[in-house]
């Protein structure tokens, strides 16, 4: 089973370690606009939400390549961009619903998350743990689970003698 | 290159800007930051300048090891000449300002001279414009950020902004940024409104290079693991700041009604559990993986709605303990209130409380508050007093000029009741059980402050060996005794004046955790990132340069060891309440005074505070000043 990088937008403190880290793992330096993640952030709301690319099922990106230079990865399942044949025509970037892919600002490239080839970074300095790499069926039994914790919140709320 | 960054100096009278690198050899003196700022202030602002002037410049920088990926690397710094105290102003802020001031391609900025009409500056990527702020004048430290993203269709703009205080000049105006981060303290927002100066708004997708990225990249995953470890930081990470009030409090470190109680009764609402109910998550600044603030919501009652974030353990003081406010929800819409008008909470909150104790010792009456009643925990007296502060009118306008003015005016044995140091407020802190706390707040080359030098950890009791190895000679692990404190206090001035001038977050080093990042892991980021071979021993002495030399202009502008001491009350009124540690205690003058000594001989300062000619010497700063930016 191939593990998925898993986004718990609630735990986001919105310190942009993840994007620095990126960029920093990526492109050998500091710089938000050239990392592969980006927290979009509603300040006056307090509202963090990282955004990255999902690695989707049927993805967008590799459907749109004219240039057949996004492929999936078989170990990590992560979808990359084959430099050597990509022309920078940007289609992907604009057919992404995500954003997930973005433009280097500096290199005119198309940027997108590679998994960091089955270690990423962002969820190893994730501290608040918004950000982790976990398999489809540890996802699917942690999202019932929160959801039923909320569920009995909602149980012990009514019976208050429980 | 790693050293192209630059300084940009902009005169806001002629609108001309110059830009210029900043030398290596400036930053083997002074790092950044702080340090950089300090060096600045002493350089081009001459003596005796009028704090409100166009002749006072605004120093704002980021530090030396801003934005890498650990220890809450995006602190800037704010320096010029206080309107307070006449002498060091420097605030220091968190949030995300200062990556982007970075990433818009410079270090520092030094602002001076003042605009004919409202103006705010636009930086982005390597350009700055001075652009018109006529439509944001009168707007609250929120809209403000809102207007100028919005204006620029960019939501990623991050600014500097003063409220309707810093444009009223309000003598305590902060600056802000975000819905938390305050420059808060030496009245930086009032020199940005006497300058005309609303905001600073940068943007940038420029590269901060650093020497050794691999590396870098996995020593800042072990200092935040290192930081992660200590309980300090766990508990902060679930409480925020305000986990220390329940230790304080109890222990009977916490000024009540102004100075006339050393605990708060019947103040469990205050307790850190209480944010439970109002808090949605937490929020941290850049680089920072502890997340200190609570994200809160009033959602019913007398001030709801309310989203903000916050509030600092000093706030609870402010609009809590010293006013006699008992419930939490005061404190945080007292906080947000603050926030909007862009006051310092400190030095609002410890002006209203001696106000309130006058008014109970009858040394002021209804006809000069404007017929406020200025009653122990009357909450409307507290909102009114804010917003006649932050709008400079009736009773308020009196306090809006600070200590130093308000005592003037007031006379009648009013300084007595003034717990203030230099002109400036102390927080809501009892240091009389403590002499190595009631030290740092004396000696602080901004006034009354806890963030120059307070050795927190002396509260923990910690055995000698430890406290030995930390500070390199004995010190009691009795925080009620004097033994060994000035060395502690000295050297946490070093420690802090670097840390501030790298650019982290105090709560990162030896402040209150013990087992946190100090000398050699700072040495060893600023190789990674700069390649700059700093010793340890080299580090303590650019603390001591930068500390000296912020006593140099405190000098120049005629302060002396008169001005190192306490208030009266900390020498005379014994505490009344707290554990029997802390109970019955108040600072001895001599003890204190011979404390003074040795702090100053560990600065290698003469007996009146002044640097010796051979300290001068060998910090090289016998031939300031050298303008070399």
């Amino acid at each position: 089973m191939q593990k998925i990088l898993f986004i718990d937008q609630e735990k986001c403190s919105g310190c942009r370690i993840c994007e620095s880290v990126c960029s920093l793992y990526h492109e050998k330096v500091c710089n938000p606009a050239r990392g592969r993640i980006h927290i979009v952030k509603w300040e006056t709301a307090g509202l963090y939400v990282p955004m990255v690319c999902q690695q989707c099922e049927i993805p967008l990106c590799e459907v749109v390549c004219p240039m057949h230079a996004i492929k999936r990865d078989g170990e990590t399942g992560a979808m990359l961009i084959d430099y050597d044949l990509c022309v920078g025509c940007r289609l992907c970037v604009m057919f992404c619903p995500f954003g997930g892919i973005n433009l280097d600002t500096k290199t005119g490239k198309v940027l997108k998350c590679d998994l960091c080839g089955g270690e990423p970074l962002c969820v190893m300095f994730c501290e608040s743990q918004a950000l982790q790499y976990l398999n489809a069926t540890a996802i699917n039994l942690r999202k019932r689970r929160a959801a039923a914790e909320k569920f009995s919140d909602l149980i012990k709320k009514m019976l208050p003698s429980v | 290159m790693v050293w192209k960054r630059r300084i940009a100096y902009i005169n806001l009278t002629t609108g001309k800007i110059v830009v210029k690198p900043i030398p290596k050899e400036v930053r083997q003196l002074y790092l950044g930051g702080r340090g950089i700022n300090m060096y600045l202030l002493y350089n081009h602002v001459k003596p005796e300048v009028d704090p409100l002037s166009p002749e006072n410049c605004l120093f704002v920088g980021t530090g030396l090891l801003c934005g890498i990926p650990a220890l809450g690397s995006g602190r800037c710094d704010i320096a010029a000449k206080s309107p307070i105290t006449g002498g060091v102003g420097d605030s220091n802020i968190g949030g995300f300002f200062a990556p982007e001031l970075r990433l818009a391609g410079f270090d520092h900025l030094a602002v001076s001279g003042k605009a004919e009409k409202p103006v705010y500056l636009w930086i982005d990527n390597g350009n700055i414009e001075i652009r018109d702020a006529s439509h944001l004048w009168g707007k609250d430290t929120f809209e403000t950020q809102d207007i100028i993203r919005k204006d620029n269709e960019d939501e990623e703009v991050k600014c500097l902004v003063i409220g309707v205080a810093g444009e009223n000049l309000v003598r305590f105006a902060n600056v802000r940024t975000g819905m938390k981060n305050s420059a808060g303290r030496t009245g930086m927002g009032c020199v940005m409104g006497s300058k005309n100066l609303k905001a600073i708004a940068a943007h940038g997708t420029m590269d901060i290079e650093f020497s050794h990225p691999d590396e870098l990249l996995d020593y800042c995953r072990e200092m935040n693991k290192m930081i992660m470890k200590t309980r300090w930081t766990r508990a902060q990470s679930r409480w925020g700041t305000l986990i220390i009030y329940s230790n304080t409090n109890t222990t009977g470190l916490v000024r009540t009604r102004n100075f006339q109680l050393n605990r708060l009764e019947e103040g469990e609402d205050l307790e850190p559990e209480s944010m439970d109910k109002y808090t949605v998550g937490m929020s941290g600044c850049y680089g920072c993986t502890v997340h200190c603030r609570h994200r809160y919501i009033l959602r019913e009652g007398p001030y709801a709605p309310i989203f903000a974030e916050g509030p600092e353990y000093t706030s609870l003081g402010a609009f809590g303990t010293m006013v006699d406010c008992k419930k939490m929800e005061t404190v945080l819409a007292a906080n947000h209130l603050v926030n909007k008008y862009g006051l310092d909470t400190l030095e609002t909150g410890g002006l209203i409380a001696w106000a309130m104790e006058l008014y109970e010792k009858g040394i002021i009456d209804e006809k000069r508050t404007a017929g406020l009643k200025l009653e122990w925990g009357n909450e409307e007296v507290l909102f009114e007093l804010i917003t006649q502060i932050a709008h400079r009118k009736d009773f308020g306008n009196l306090l809006a000029d600070g200590f130093k003015t308000a005592i003037a005016k007031i006379g009648k044995g009013s300084e007595y009741y003034a717990i203030q140091i230099k002109g400036m407020s102390n927080l809501h802190s009892d240091e009389r059980p403590t002499p190595s706390l009631a030290l740092g707040i004396a000696t602080s080359t901004r006034g009354a402050d806890h963030l120059r030098s307070r050795p927190a950890i002396d509260l923990y009791g910690l055995p000698e060996e430890l406290l030995q190895e930390i500070y390199g000679a004995p010190v009691s692990s009795d925080y009620t005794s004097y033994e060994g404190k000035s060395r502690m206090v000295w050297w946490q001035e070093l420690l802090y004046a670097v840390t501030d001038s790298i650019g982290i977050c105090k709560f990162q080093t030896v402040f209150c955790a013990v087992h946190a990042p100090k000398w050699r892991e700072f040495a060893k980021l600023i190789q990674l990132t700069t390649d700059m071979r700093i010793t340890e021993a080299q580090l303590m002495e650019i603390g001591e340069r930068i500390y000296t030399i912020e006593r140099m202009f405190n000098l120049r502008e005629g302060f002396s060891r008169k001005d190192d001491t306490l208030p009266e009350r900390y020498f005379k009124e014994p505490t009344l309440t707290g554990l029997p540690i802390a109970k019955g205690k108040k600072i001895d003058k001599n003890k204190f005074e011979e404390m003074l000594n040795e702090y100053y001989t560990l600065h290698g300062w003469d007996e009146k505070g002044r640097p010796k000619k051979e300290t001068l010497e060998k910090l090289g700063l016998d031939k300031e000043p050298s303008h070399k930016i």
